[in-house]
């Protein structure tokens, strides 16, 4: 996988003067450590949120989708935004793991191990909403094609719906497989460094019993690869699917084929930026600031400058086809979104994804781990206005003006979309205690022709021929 | 005969040497069965803690037990008929024909039952049944079941008997007659020749009683015209089908003036035939639906309408009466002129209550010689005078009256305060108030003497005169009720039941038929002469309403809403869920005030986040008496100077809480003038309303409502005015309509449906909205669900109002955007285009599920709960639907109805789905949905199927007008026809070939199975 030699000119990977045993107990510190009272205090409000919003789902449920702001012109509101906006999000692991280590970029070893975390996380709360949007959840497999004795009743394949059943169970499963094979060596790893029999059974079971051997190491190197082809194209279809669900329909604004290469941008535009924001945590919180260098952060903003201007792109194409068209409806559709009752959703989104990565031009900024902080947050923001503009000011005003109304959330609307951000977090932040952060076995790799220590080295006897 | 053949039952009786046969023929088991093994040991017997006694307790138990268990079992009351009844088969409809008047809505009614149940109204069809069931009479189903209906007598209020009642009222009689005071039957109008005849005979038998005719809502002035005129106290029957030119000043014909019911004649005459159709010019104050309907409104006060009469009179008659001069005098002058050269072909009608105003009208069609005026068969539905209501209210505060009857009437809440009725009640020594419910009269009374609904009961009417109609019941009285007429009865010591008295009075009438027949049919058609008109001073009359002085402040037109009317039925929620077709505001009235005023007095009306309609708040005076907290609409079209407020709303008495909506108007209707001058003042707060449209103009999306002016229509091609959508393919411009993205199915075997709607006969009245509720079980959401754009109607009435002068100049004016920004541009265009003209045009349009051949909707459920028929129609299998709400964002009409909650049998929807007798409404063809299910319009497939079904087991064709969908029956202005495409014959086929015909959003590609007609004004 890894050569041997690395440019000088390259800035290296992992900082600071660290051995293979460095990482090792880097990695393994905050797992073998003891959680300190900030974890305890983000721990509480993360599970008191996801509580809050399982009680939201549960009233949902046990009530009606009544319950929710919808009404009988707007079908699909929050619901539906945060779906496609957690999908978005859980783009980025996949195309950081696998797209990324089919071009070599090893400086994502650092981060893929978190980024796809967090892939399956999202894909997870966002797995809830076609789920929970439903009228009768209860009879949720009816949309899966199994045998049944309902007669001869199949599913609909024409439905984009069952497209997005297909696409976003397919995806996380290879996504968690994936995953999980990139863990062995690392789970092996504790396994080897527990000291307590509990931990040890644990991480046993976990590492599916990892030898070390080299035969492992060549099955897991082409398994990697097998598994980075088949995920590759996951990458595109996933949110390509997503997006059928409005490019199929016929209304304004959601009949559109510029959606699929529009989603996918705008989908490892979020992902990138949720990335951001949870390593930029991380690396400070469990002091892993040498292996997630600055270098790091500022390759992600460049990826997300370039997505959100592919974004950008996409929303000025949209204006001009809508009035290249001359099609009445869809021109109103898109004035209606500039300038109608939800401009202000439509220009939140425009300043938070079009304009605010336009910074990442000034290496100042994009180097500085505040800034990139703000930038990803608002990012994220920017794109859950996104998919609010498409889905609720597409729907609100569409053909017959009789039916235009309205949404406005309730409370049960905000609680399961903060009881989602609860989950992902109670997720997240318990895997932080007990997984391998970083994926250390491939960073150790690495280690020899990135490591800052290292490459010093080189450059140091680089007149003398011991190479 | 003998066989030797050998049955043998296992492989092993084969082998004849077989121990276990052997052992098997001797014994039952091959082996001992080892009762010594657990029985032969006495000892662990004896031993055991299981004695023969805890064994038998075991035992007695849990016989106990299960039989307990099985008594926890739901008993469900479902008892088969012993003797089944021959002409009940469960699941076969039976008819009735019975007829309606509950003196205020009046129709000749089909009545549908099903199992014994009264389950749906229906328009009786025979020759001779003129009057057709509007939205109320639709509903009027569901008031038979109303939980809050009064169940037994009561004296003094406390329960009685029927016994009891009639031994008092009795005994009171003979108390007055003693001491020579009054008995006095106050009735609404009962057009009724069986009721009038006993009331005759009570009075011949009590010298001392009268009868008084009350009119919640009076029409006295244009009866005293007619009554000067005629000598008989009537109303006329126009017949607006023969006419050509129709001005109205501020009468609402299509509503509820003199009764309504003239849709059925003025659509005729408003489909453009031969290139000729009627024009309608209206000149009103509030914004009503033969306003909408007009090709001319001028909205003007109602002061300006007496001017405006004069003038007409003056024009027609060549009298020169002075008027003053109105802004509106050159549109009045033009009508004027227009209606003098269409001669009898033309009518002139008002609502202006005013006696000299109706003696003017008289004068106006008689000098016209109006075809559609005529005194044959004049209409006997309103025969109430002010006068003597007024007379009977002082004889009662003088102590005069000792014994008042009161039927069919609640002057308690309709009486407006200031003429005091209700301290004048504590005058009488006995009051008796024959009622459906315990309301705010009957709760006073001596008496409250609960009386069986017209389902429920007999009676006949003459609605118009020569005309006789019966009542028949549906079904036997739920409650312990008695008719009026029965008690009366007993009054005069008749011992017959209302019922041989009335067939012993028809005989009289119906001569020439038999009282079965009459039964039957439900209307007798009989004949009657025309009237001649008596000398009357008639410039005399026009110099007094020309000499009429204009009110100060601002006027208020009193008038009656398409949902509750008098208000009569207001515990029905169908009709409180009813939107108004006018300002599509349901549960509530409001005070309707035009922009310009309401800027002046700083009402206002705005949307809130969740689209929720809001509304200042007003307090109104009139004469001393004020109703605060009045919500207010902005009504486009409401004249300047005049405001409007719907009576019949703000009742408490016998209703339940949700159904207490609005202010009761009749508190302000005082000397039963629908004018009254008051004086308005915001007042603090905003009122929520829930009002199912929030945008109001069309937006100059002229395909949507397509129209066009008649003289366009009848001189230029279809193409100029029912354009086509044309779409590029192949680099080629075509049709929409032609192009097809996948193959078609061969529609051409079978049945294929189609519903047509014609625009032009379509006024808005809102009876096949009710009939839609009653035919397919749809919810009653209440008001906050519908505040909430979460209305559950199938079938909907769009309201549009244009935003210039006319429709056209907003397409015009959307033609005409040039950029963004500036004088022409989009952007600021749209928003100017969102606000509605002050006196705007209007266009409704009915819609429903459109049944598309090419469903968005269809291809778009995951679990293919929505799908096509062979028949056109789109299905939805309610069982199936996971409730994905994709059809419904995917329906570019927006007619699928998601159940956000569960609405029967629901506490939090405690509307007639939540109690066991108003269920008794539901039909049983059609499931009531559950919650989380999408739910929309099925074309009525219960009845289409019914009717193959029947055609098939007569093994016969099915003849076109047999199918039919709720809607399509229950519209009287024949503006929905329903039937099968595919039979070249029939009327609907007919109309598919039109050139008027084109389908909404035809671009889309859909391919509805629903059409519309385009409509054509005569302008």
């Amino acid at each position: 996988m890894s050569s041997h030699y690395e440019a000088p000119i390259r800035k290296p990977l992992v900082i600071g003067d660290k051995s293979y045993h460095d990482v090792t107990v880097d990695v393994a510190a905050p797992v073998e450590g003891k959680a300190n009272k900030h974890w305890w205090i983000v721990f509480s409000i993360a599970l008191a949120a996801f509580l809050w919003g399982l009680s939201c789902i549960i009233y949902t449920v046990s009530t009606g989708i009544g319950t929710w702001g919808l009404n009988k012109t707007i079908g699909w509101a929050w619901d539906i935004t945060n779906f496609v906006w957690w999908v978005g999000i859980g783009h980025a692991g996949t195309l950081i793991s696998a797209v990324l280590l089919l071009f070599r970029q090893r400086w994502r070893m650092a981060i893929n191990r978190s980024a796809e975390a967090m892939t399956i996380f999202s894909v997870i709360q966002a797995g809830l909403f076609p789920i929970i949007h439903m009228g009768r959840p209860w009879l949720a497999y009816w949309v899966l094609p199994v045998p049944n004795q309902f007669g001869s009743l199949w599913v609909n394949f024409n439905s984009p719906l069952l497209w997005d059943v297909f696409a976003i169970s397919t995806y996380l499963s290879v996504s968690l497989v994936f995953w999980w094979t990139g863990l062995l060596p690392d789970f092996a790893m504790l396994r080897d460094r527990a000291v307590t029999p509990f931990t040890k059974r644990i991480y046993t079971i976990l590492s599916f019993g990892w030898s070390g051997r080299v035969k492992d190491w060549q099955r897991f190197e082409e398994v990697s690869l097998v598994l980075a082809g088949l995920a590759t194209p996951l990458v595109l279809s996933v949110h390509t699917i997503v997006s059928f669900d409005f490019a199929t329909s016929v209304i304004p604004g959601w009949h559109t084929t510029i959606f699929p290469p529009y989603f996918v941008a705008g989908a490892v535009f979020s992902g990138f930026a949720m990335v951001n924001t949870l390593l930029i945590i991380m690396r400070k919180v469990s002091n892993l600031e040498a292996y997630i260098t600055l270098q790091h952060i500022e390759l992600m903003n460049i990826v997300i400058m370039i997505t959100g201007s592919i974004v950008g792109v996409a929303y000025i194409t949209e204006l001009f086809v809508a009035w290249y068209s001359g099609v009445e409806y869809e021109q109103y559709a898109f004035l209606n979104r500039a300038t109608g009752p939800y401009w202000w959703a439509y220009w939140s989104m425009m300043t938070c994804n079009v304009f605010s990565p336009q910074f990442m031009w000034f290496k100042k900024l994009r180097t500085s781990i505040m800034f990139s902080f703000i930038i990803s947050i608002v990012v994220n923001i920017g794109m859950w206005f996104e998919r609010f503009v498409i889905i609720v000011t597409s729907l609100h005003r569409d053909y017959l003006p009789s039916s235009w109304t309205m949404f406005s959330p309730t409370f049960v609307d905000i609680g399961i979309f903060i009881g989602t951000i609860g989950f992902f977090f109670v997720l997240f932040l318990l895997y932080a205690r007990s997984f391998p952060v970083i994926a250390q076995a491939e960073v150790k790799t690495i280690l020899k022709t990135s490591g800052e220590n290292y490459k010093k080295q080189r450059e140091a006897n680089k007149d003398s021929h011991h190479e | 005969m003998s066989s030797n053949k050998k049955y043998w039952k296992s492989v092993e009786e084969l082998n004849e040497n077989s121990s276990i046969v052997e052992a098997l023929r001797n014994n039952e088991f091959v082996e001992q069965i080892p009762t010594d093994e657990f029985l032969g040991n006495k000892n662990a017997l004896t031993d055991s803690s299981t004695t023969r006694r805890d064994f038998l307790k075991y035992v007695g138990f849990s016989t106990a037990a299960a039989s307990l268990a099985a008594c926890e079992g739901p008993v469900h009351k479902s008892i088969p008929y012993v003797i089944q009844p021959e002409q009940i088969i469960p699941g076969v409809a039976d008819y009735y024909a019975t007829s309606f008047f509950d003196g205020f809505d009046f129709a000749n009614l089909l009545v549908k039952t099903k199992e014994g149940r009264p389950i749906k109204i229906d328009n009786n069809t025979l020759a001779g049944a003129k009057f057709s069931a509007n939205a109320r009479a639709h509903a009027s189903i569901l008031s038979l079941y109303d939980s809050m209906r009064l169940k037994q007598p009561k004296l003094a209020g406390k329960s009685a008997t029927w016994a009891d009642v009639d031994a008092k009222l009795k005994s009171s009689v003979a108390e007055a007659k003693a001491k020579g005071k009054q008995v006095v039957l106050l009735t609404g109008t009962l057009a009724s020749p069986s009721s009038e005849k006993l009331i005759a005979e009570f009075i011949a038998q009590n010298p001392n009683a009268k009868h008084v005719v009350y009119d919640a809502v009076s029409e006295s002035a244009a009866l005293d015209a007619f009554e000067t005129v005629y000598g008989e106290r009537a109303l006329v029957d126009y017949d607006f089908s023969k006419s050509n030119l129709i001005v109205s000043i501020g009468a609402d014909f299509l509503g509820d003036w003199q009764g309504g019911n003239y849709n059925k004649g003025y659509a005729q005459g408003r489909v453009p035939k031969n290139g000729k159709m009627s024009r309608h010019y209206q000149f009103e104050a509030n914004m009503t639906l033969s306003g909408a309907a007009a090709d001319k409104r001028v909205p003007m006060t109602v002061a300006d309408q007496k001017q405006a009469l004069v003038a007409i009179y003056n024009a027609i008659t060549n009298s020169g009466i002075a008027t003053t001069k109105t802004a509106n005098d050159a549109a009045v002058q033009k009508a004027a002129q227009q209606l003098k050269a269409a001669g009898s072909k033309g009518v002139l009608v008002s609502g202006i209550q005013d006696k000299n105003a109706q003696l003017l009208v008289l004068a106006i069609n008689q000098a016209l010689a109006s075809e559609a005026f005529s005194t044959v068969g004049t209409r006997q539905i309103r025969k109430g005078s002010n006068e003597k209501v007024a007379q009977l209210v002082a004889d009662m505060k003088a102590g005069a009256v000792h014994t008042l009857i009161m039927s069919g009437i609640n002057p308690v809440y309709t009486m407006p305060a200031a003429l005091g009725f209700e301290a004048a009640l504590k005058k009488v020594t006995t009051s008796a108030a024959f009622s459906l419910k315990e309301d705010e009269t009957a709760s006073l009374t001596t008496i409250a003497a609960p009386v069986p609904h017209y389902l429920e009961s007999w009676n006949d009417f003459m609605l118009t005169k020569g005309t006789y109609s019966l009542q028949q019941p549906t079904i036997r009285p739920l409650f312990d009720t008695k008719q009026f007429q029965d008690c009366l009865l007993s009054l005069v010591g008749n011992t017959t039941s209302y019922y041989n008295y009335l067939q012993a009075s028809a005989a009289g009438i119906v001569s020439g038929s038999s009282w079965n027949t009459v039964l039957h049919d439900g209307v007798y058609a009989g004949v009657s002469g025309g009237l001649t008109a008596g000398a009357v001073n008639y410039s005399a009359a026009a110099t007094a309403v020309a000499g009429a002085s204009a009110a100060k402040g601002f006027e208020l037109i009193l008038y009656t809403k398409t949902g509750l009317g008098d208000g009569q039925q207001a515990n029905n929620p169908w009709l409180q869920e009813l939107p108004d077709p006018i300002t599509r505001v349901s549960w509530d009235n409001y005070l309707s005030v035009s922009r310009v005023d309401a800027e002046k007095l700083g009402l206002q009306n705005n949307n809130v986040a969740n689209g929720g309609l809001n509304g200042s708040y007003a307090n109104i005076t009139a004469n001393g008496v004020t109703i605060s907290n009045v919500p207010v609409i902005v009504q486009p079209g409401q004249a300047n100077g005049t405001v409007g407020l719907a009576l019949g709303y703000g009742k408490k008495a016998s209703l339940k809480e949700e159904m207490q909506v609005g202010v009761n108007a009749y508190t302000l209707y005082q000397s039963f003038n629908n004018v009254q001058a008051v004086s308005i003042a915001k007042a603090n707060g905003e009122h929520e309303f829930a009002c199912v449209q929030s945008q109001k103009t069309l937006m100059g999306r002229g395909d949507i409502i397509k129209e066009t002016t008649l003289e366009i229509f009848n001189t230029k091609d279809a193409k100029e005015w029912n354009e086509v959508p044309m779409v590029s393919l192949d680099h080629k411009e075509v049709e929409a309509t032609k192009v097809d993205l996948w193959e078609s199915f061969d529609r051409s075997v079978g049945h294929h449906f189609n519903l047509s709607i014609d625009l032009n006969a379509c006024t808005g009245c809102g009876a096949c909205v009710i009939a839609c509720h009653a035919e397919n079980n749809v919810p009653v959401v209440g008001k906050s669900e519908v505040r909430r754009s979460r209305d559950m109607h199938w079938l909907r009435i769009d309201r549009y109002y244009s935003s210039e002068d006319t429709f056209a100049q907003d397409d015009e004016k959307k033609e005409n955007f040039k950029g963004l920004f500036g004088d022409k541009g989009s952007l600021g265009g749209f928003g100017q285009m969102e606000q509605p003209a002050d006196n705007p045009q209007v266009a409704f349009q009915p819609v429903m599920c459109q049944h598309c051949n090419h469903a968005p909707c269809e291809t778009v459920c995951p679990v293919a709960a929505t799908s096509h028929s062979r028949q056109g129609q789109n299905h939805m299998a309610y069982n199936r639907c996971v409730g994905t709400r994709y059809c419904a964002n995917n329906c570019p009409y927006k007619v699928r109805r998601f159940n956000w909650f569960l609405y029967s049998q629901n506490s939090e929807f405690d509307f007639h789905m939540n109690d066991d007798l108003g269920r008794m409404v539901i039909n049983p063809d059609v499931n009531v949905r559950s919650r989380g299910v999408m739910e929309k319009c099925s074309m009525c497939i219960q009845m289409t199927q019914a009717t193959i079904l029947k055609a098939k087991n007569e093994g016969r064709a099915i003849k076109d007008g047999e199918f039919q969908t709720a809607c399509s029956k229950a519209c009287s202005s024949g503006a929905m026809v329903f039937g099968d495409v595919n039979d070249k014959e029939s009327k609907v086929a007919e109309l598919a070939a039109e050139d008027r015909m084109y389908h909404l959003l035809e671009h889309v590609g859909t391919k509805p199975n629903v059409f519309y007609h385009v409509k054509v004004r005569n302008s």
